[in-house]
């Protein structure tokens, strides 16, 4: 039985990849802020899945606190799930550095802080699989959400520098790019029916690559065809588009 | 000679179509004229904007056209979900005219108003005993996800309905139940307690022995007392996940009721008739009767090995509405004569999966929209037993008059009393018949009440879509206390369904 240690546990596609690896007999812990409102979801999962699922307190932004909360997970994890993001406010991140930092920082320094942790420890026993959660969104910068764009392009490019490292210890470094997915962090937004993932499908297609070992996955799967045009458009025609 | 396969014709076929296709339509825009071509490109401008619009948010994000399970009426109503308490309780607060809806499998319009409240995501199990079998959970768990986590640890539902795609909370509102009826009750004869939030937005837990009026108002009460918000309830133990079935071909009316009489002993019975069959072989039809089956009962070592485990069915779907014209009586008679034809004459012993003697139609996904796009409803009602004989010759005869109206398919079950102040069963025969909506039918079925009411009969709620106020009030024996009960509960009928206005009970 594999055990399972999801970080950033509260969001809808989160919880989507707990029940997934639940239900495929594995146990999780839910890491999140203010874990006690995850209790119910552990205990539902318990009981749907007949595994141990548990809780812990982890915030992406305590950096300092990101060594002793590894350290106090036991048993120690055959598998990391990095779900935690941020969205925020484009226009506001452009006048108010706060919400840009708070935008980089959850996006990207709090993942190198956990991941380093999680890396040095996996490499050490030479056995375990990293799954980051990034975003079409790092594919190419877009004037409408660049700042989060730019945050999760860094983790993009820091997920296959570490793949590129680990590959050598038996360390799997799975980066998984959803597009419009439908959740509490894209609520109210206009999203394109035919494009948008529900967050049970995109878990289904982070677990497909964890068992198929596949390194990089979009979800959908269209979203490959679909960067692949958007990466190639010419810079001149690009920068007049409104996307 | 080569030989050429099938599907390389066919492909070939396809490729020399399309291209003739492709070719015939270059000529046609390339010798049009102008304002052809301008026209063309006027509609692809259309079409985009089309795709555009619908990226746009729509002005009122919760509006949404729903209909039950009969695919009537449909109605345009703001739909809410809620995940936990607070979201509720805020819903509550602030709507009026709302009803909760679970995964609507009711037939008719008793999960419809203007403000439906969806349970569907409120849906997480909060406690399982497995020592002991009971259960609690939130209410907008389906029946299939109780019985996918029961099953194999050895326990089953006490009642169960003919889908198990309903949720806890539908199946306490409309106090469901099934084959087991006459024996085990219904759904809220097994329930420990539950917790309802009421029109004021406070929580009140209750059961058969805590706020009874609140308990008895609530089950049955057609969501009409608040927002059922979780239930404990004791489960039954089970051996194996299979059925011991016995199948037996009945002749007519009287063979019916005594084959009835001499199952009661069996925990599950439901008999099928040929409704459409006349005089001497009236009622006639099979009738099924089932035991949950030992270890030793099971037939094949296969099952023996992993006997809480079945195997997995394969599931049909019925992608899109039916024509209108698919049920008429040609084809209509023709299906219940070959079903009771092809009965064997004698006993059919056999077993079978749960799913199979439970919830056989659950395999076939919108089996519903067989009945063309006008929909179907269910005409379920119930006779005492002393009259029932007497008063379904009439009924059946009425229908084979009319020659318009034909139902589909006719379930008939024995009964006994039920709890609650709004119970459908007494002791007595039910039967359900199927009906295509039609012009003309609800006024058909105002008859068929007439003879209902004339033998003291009554008609099942959930099934439910034209009753009027009349007959709900005159067939069913504790409206008033119903009434009262649900008046001072809900704070000025918050909770009020198009089927609670249309029979007089928030009207």
């Amino acid at each position: 039985m594999k055990d399972v240690l999801i970080l950033g546990a509260a969001s809808d596609i989160a919880k989507a990849v707990a029940y997934k690896f639940a239900g495929e007999g594995c146990n999780v812990v839910l890491a999140a802020r203010n874990a006690a409102r995850l209790t119910e979801t552990a205990t539902d999962i318990k009981i749907r899945h007949q595994v141990e699922a548990t809780t812990a307190e982890f915030d992406a932004l305590d950096f300092a606190g990101h060594a002793a909360f590894y350290e106090a997970i036991k048993p120690k994890p055959d598998v990391v799930v990095l779900v935690f993001g941020y969205l925020g406010d484009q226009k506001k991140a452009q006048i108010d550095f706060a919400e840009a930092e708070q935008i980089i920082d959850t996006n990207y320094t709090g993942a190198v802080s956990i991941l380093n942790i999680v890396a040095n420890e996996f490499e050490r026993r030479r056995a375990g699989t990293i799954i980051g959660i990034s975003s079409v969104a790092g594919d190419r910068g877009r004037g409408s959400n660049y700042i989060y764009g730019s945050a999760k392009a860094a983790l993009t490019a820091y997920l296959s520098g570490l793949r590129n490292r680990l590959a050598k210890s038996n360390v799997q470094v799975i980066t998984v790019k959803p597009g419009f997915v439908r959740t509490k962090m894209t609520q109210g937004l206009p999203l394109p029916g035919p494009v948008t993932a529900k967050p049970a499908q995109v878990a289904d297609d982070v677990f497909k690559a964890y068992r198929k070992r596949t390194d990089q996955v979009y979800s959908l799967w269209m979203w490959r065809y679909l960067m692949l045009i958007i990466r190639n458009i010419p810079e001149p025609i690009f920068k007049k588009m409104s996307l | 000679m080569i030989k050429i396969s099938n599907t390389v014709k066919f492909l070939a076929v396809l490729i020399l179509g399309s291209l003739a296709g492709i070719i015939g339509i270059l000529l046609l825009v390339s010798r049009s004229d102008k304002e052809t071509r301008r026209g063309i490109k006027q509609k692809g401008q259309e079409f985009m904007n089309k795709i555009r619009s619908a990226r746009e948010p729509a002005a009122e994000p919760n509006l949404k056209k729903i209909s039950n399970w009969g695919n009537y009426p449909q109605v345009q109503v703001k739909f809410h979900e809620f995940e936990d308490i607070e979201t509720l309780r805020r819903l509550v607060d602030q709507s009026e005219q709302m009803i909760a809806r679970g995964n609507g499998r009711c037939y008719g319009d008793s999960a419809l108003a203007p403000q439906v409240i969806s349970s569907l995501r409120y849906n997480k199990f909060l406690a399982f005993d497995r020592d002991k079998g009971i259960i609690r959970c939130q209410s907008g768990v389906l029946l299939s996800e109780i019985l996918d986590v029961i099953v194999p640890q050895g326990w089953f539902l006490p009642v169960t309905p003919g889908t198990k795609l309903i949720t806890v909370g539908g199946a306490i509102a409309s106090d469901v139940h099934g084959k087991s009826q006459h024996k085990a009750g219904n759904f809220s004869d097994h329930l420990i307690d539950m917790e309802i939030m009421v029109g004021d937005g406070s929580i009140v837990r209750c059961s058969h022995t805590e706020n009874t009026e609140l308990f008895l108002t609530t089950c049955g009460g057609m969501g009409l007392t608040g927002v059922i918000l979780n239930a404990t309830m004791q489960l039954i133990p089970i051996e194996t996940a299979y059925i011991r079935q016995e199948s037996i071909k009945i002749h007519n009316f009287d063979h019916m009721m005594d084959i009835f009489e001499e199952s009661e002993d069996w925990s599950y019975s439901l008999a099928w008739i040929d409704c459409l069959a006349q005089g001497q072989q009236l009622g006639r039809g099979y009738l099924m009767r089932g035991e949950h089956a030992k270890v030793d009962e099971l037939a094949t070592v296969k099952q023996r090995q992993n006997p809480l485990v079945p195997k997995k069915r394969l599931k049909l779907n019925v992608p899109f509405n039916f024509p209108s014209f698919t049920l008429n009586n040609y084809t209509i008679t023709a299906f219940n004569t070959a079903l009771y034809l092809k009965h064997p004459n004698d006993v059919v012993k056999s077993i079978v999966d749960y799913d199979t003697f439970f919830y056989p139609l659950d395999t076939v996904q919108n089996w519903n929209r067989i009945y063309g796009k006008r929909g179907f409803t269910q005409y379920q009602f119930i006779l005492p037993k002393s009259v029932s004989r007497e008063g379904m010759h009439r009924i059946l005869n009425r229908i084979a008059r009319s020659r318009r109206y034909v139902p589909f398919v006719a379930v008939l079950k024995l009964y006994r009393q039920q709890n609650g102040y709004l119970p459908f069963g007494i002791e007595g025969f039910s039967l359900a018949l199927d009906f295509a909506i039609k012009p003309g039918l609800f006024e058909f079925l105002d008859e068929l009440d007439q003879i209902v009411l004339e033998y003291g009969g009554r008609l099942y709620l959930t099934k439910d879509v034209r009753m009027n106020k009349t007959m709900f009030t005159q067939s069913y024996p504790n409206v008033e206390r119903f009434i009262n009960n649900v008046r001072d509960l809900d704070h000025g009928h918050k909770f009020k369904s198009f089927q609670s206005d249309r029979v007089g009970i928030t009207q």
